[in-house]
């Protein structure tokens, strides 16, 4: 145990970000201020001008140019940060794709907010969702002890996988609200945390072309390399992906025995053994379900959290086995895939079928814009799904819950 | 004294102002006591009021800041569009409907780092668009970090220690882009900037007009230069005003220009130009 030295101190959670930033030793910060994301940079800015960590930060012009100033960073092997929120993510989206096609190991901290238009500053998880199929590891924090430390797993767990990873925590609900974090001492993070030691990196003693324009067949270069064509570079990515969720649990076991702390790895349960009906969702979401579940409990109700803590890699495997002595699961999205129903009670779907697993899901929208969520919401939607799987019903149209029309 | 001369005319002012704010639209509104935005939404309506425009032939476009929110208050028709992205909408709207007086307000962010790609092609194309850049040396909205016009050495909340980048010099930038009338004024200047304003919408082409305006709360705090009054101050004190020879003085970079910097009334504007391509056109199969 290294936790000797650890400090409790009492911070916002984008100071969190910024203090797990600086602890991981990052080399190079780029961002452009948005809220409810600024004050992250805003800190880190302090802290590498008093001195106090030797990184280059770059104020930059827009998020594009973000993203893209940690792409090169990253390519030149360097441990690399940015965070933002909404509009700041969908203005970054092409170099999104582009960090996660070059299978670069940056971290991004991404304070969720809803998406324009209209405009609104509050918190949803629209953001992070559009952005999915990118190609990135998202993990969903809970409250600010998570997000200090799912940041430094997260450039362990980017290191390795070689893919990019991006941790999201709920905007002002989190990024703005005051908690004890425990923040370990500088020794202890570089034991767990080792300098990245790039995978690909641009030099001039061994110059190189990175991601050249690739054809739709392997076909070989000049030096008469057979190379990957679009395809199979794409199958690695996915199976990195897939791979992902044996070292995302390693290393939050790994955090746990160096720290003396653990977050589930890719899901998470509580007063879920025997609960006939199960409350699902990612970010702070689940602290209120929590409430809501010991509420329940009291009224004689087995009712439990499942957290979900990792989104992508989506993780299928601890689902079925989560929700397998089940009812129904009653899943409470904060997003919406337009079109269709809320992105996880559809994945989750998907997760079940024809896994033997069959517990009922119903899907609830909650929570857009700011939308005050409070337990009581959460216990009257699982009474109803409650209600409904006792009485047969297996499917209903999503409900959006305190949506007032 | 004459305070009743004096308070008569001020009546009179502020009721041209009050006929053209958003009716239902809630105050007070989000900006800071003594915001300089305040200075240049008034000096707005009355050039508009002045040109006799019917409201509903003016269309305020505006991205995302503190400034990008006046179009909120005024009772004309508005777009509230993307942080960067006002002068791309404004084109688009000019273009579909050309008889319409289209007029962007935005702030020094928004117009020259995430929309200064906008700027440029907006100036080149010399479409018909009023462009208000209230510069306040910061970005307002999100909390006072470094923008492309805070001056080197200033303290912003990401430059703690303060600025060593070279900032922008709006009023160059549009001239080498192409803009064809360029203007620049303070937020203390209010008769001055009265007159560049309606010049400007009267201009056929790109007309840029730079309003140097106070951000007391951020950009007057973080470095000490006092309260509102003393960022008027500043302003009254540094412009150079009258003929202006060059966009930067020279002499004493210290000084801040103010007039019209350049004009050019020959220039073809692209909405005229596209008419004429459409007419030639048309000619051709008749
Ligand atoms: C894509 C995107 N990035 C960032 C933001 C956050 N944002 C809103 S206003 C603003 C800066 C505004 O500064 P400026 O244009 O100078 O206007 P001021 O508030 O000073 O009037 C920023 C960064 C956003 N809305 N959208």
């Amino acid at each position: 145990m290294t936790t000797t030295k650890h400090k409790v101190h009492v911070l916002t959670g984008n100071e969190a970000v910024a203090t797990a930033a600086k602890l991981c030793r990052v080399q190079v910060v780029a961002a452009y201020p948005i809220t409810p994301q600024s004050s992250v940079v805003e800190t880190l800015s302090k802290i590498i001008e008093q001195g106090e960590l030797k990184a280059e930060f770059v104020t930059v012009e827009s998020e594009h140019s973000a993203l893209a100033v940690c792409i090169a960073a990253s390519t030149v092997g360097a441990r690399v940060f940015t965070a933002t929120s909404a509009n700041g993510l969908a203005y970054m989206c092409e170099q999104v794709h582009w960090a996660a096609g070059a299978r670069l190991p940056i971290v991004m901290g991404l304070a969720n907010r809803a998406m324009a238009a209209p405009w609104s500053v509050l918190n949803d998880q629209q953001d992070s969702m559009t952005m999915r199929d990118a190609g990135w590891i998202q993990i969903f924090c809970r409250n600010n002890q998570e997000i200090f430390d799912t940041f430094v797993q997260a450039f362990k767990i980017a290191e390795t996988v070689h893919v990019p990873v991006m941790v999201c925590y709920d905007g002002y609900i989190l990024s703005h609200t005051v908690m004890p974090v425990e923040i370990p001492a500088q020794e202890s993070v570089d034991a767990f945390l080792p300098p990245y030691k790039p995978h690909t990196i641009l030099d001039p003693a061994h110059p190189r072309n990175l991601n050249p324009v690739t054809l739709a067949d392997p076909r070989r270069n000049g030096d008469g390399e057979l190379c990957h064509g679009y395809m199979e570079l794409r199958y690695l990515h996915q199976e990195a992906l897939l791979n992902a969720p044996a070292v995302i649990t390693a290393v939050d076991q790994e955090y746990g025995k160096a720290f003396g702390r653990s977050w589930g790895g890719m899901a998470w349960g509580y007063q879920a053994e025997d609960a006939e009906i199960l409350l699902m969702a990612a970010g702070s979401l689940c602290m209120e379900a929590s409430v809501a579940v010991d509420r329940l409990r009291q009224e004689g109700i087995k009712a439990g959290v499942l957290g979900l803590r990792v989104y992508r890699p989506f993780p299928k495997k601890e689902l079925i086995e989560a929700t397998k002595n089940a009812k129904v699961v009653a899943v409470f999205d904060k997003s919406m895939s337009y079109g269709n129903e809320g992105p996880i009670c559809a994945d989750l779907k998907a997760a079940l079928y024809g896994s033997g697993s069959a517990p009922i899901v119903h899907g609830y929208i909650t929570g857009l814009g700011g939308r005050d969520v409070k337990y009581r919401h959460l216990m009257d939607a699982a009474k109803t799904s409650l209600t409904a799987a006792n009485n047969g019903i297996s499917t209903k149209a999503s409900e959006w819950i305190n949506c007032q029309i | 004294m004459t305070p009743a001369v004096k308070s008569s005319a001020a009546v009179q002012q502020s009721d041209v102002v009050l006929r053209y704010l958003r009716p239902h639209k809630k105050f007070p509104n989000l900006w800071c006591p003594g915001c300089g935005n305040g200075i240049v939404m008034s000096s707005l309506v009355r050039a508009i009021d002045k040109l006799g425009l019917a409201k509903d032939n003016v269309v305020l476009v505006s991205g995302i800041g503190c400034s990008s929110r006046m179009p909120v208050y005024l009772d004309f028709q508005a777009l509230h569009t993307t942080h960067g992205r006002a002068l791309a909408f404004a084109t688009g709207v000019k273009f579909a409907r050309p008889d319409l007086k289209v007029v962007v307000i935005t702030g020094d962010g928004d117009c020259l780092s995430i929309g200064g790609n906008h700027l440029i092609h907006a100036c080149r194309r010399n479409i018909d668009i009023t462009t208000i850049l209230i510069n306040n040396y910061i970005y307002g909205m999100t909390g006072g970090q470094i923008s492309p016009t805070t001056p080197s050495g200033s303290v912003s909340t990401t430059t703690p220690y303060g600025n060593m980048e070279k900032q922008f010099e709006a009023c160059e930038l549009a001239k080498g882009a192409g803009a064809t009338f360029i203007a620049r004024t303070t937020v203390y200047h209010t008769s001055q900037m009265d007159r560049m304003i309606t010049e400007a919408i009267q201009h056929r082409g790109f007309s840029f007009v730079e309003v140097l305006s106070n951000c007391h709360t951020y950009y007057g705090r973080l470095n000490r230069l006092g309260q509102a009054t003393a960022l008027l101050r500043m302003f009254q004190e540094k412009a150079a005003r009258g003929k202006a020879k060059s966009i930067i003085d020279e002499e004493s970079k210290d000084m801040i220009v103010t007039g019209v910097l350049h004009r050019d009334d020959e220039k073809t504007e692209l909405c005229d130009e596209y008419q004429k391509l459409l007419d030639s056109l048309s000619k051709g199969k008749a």
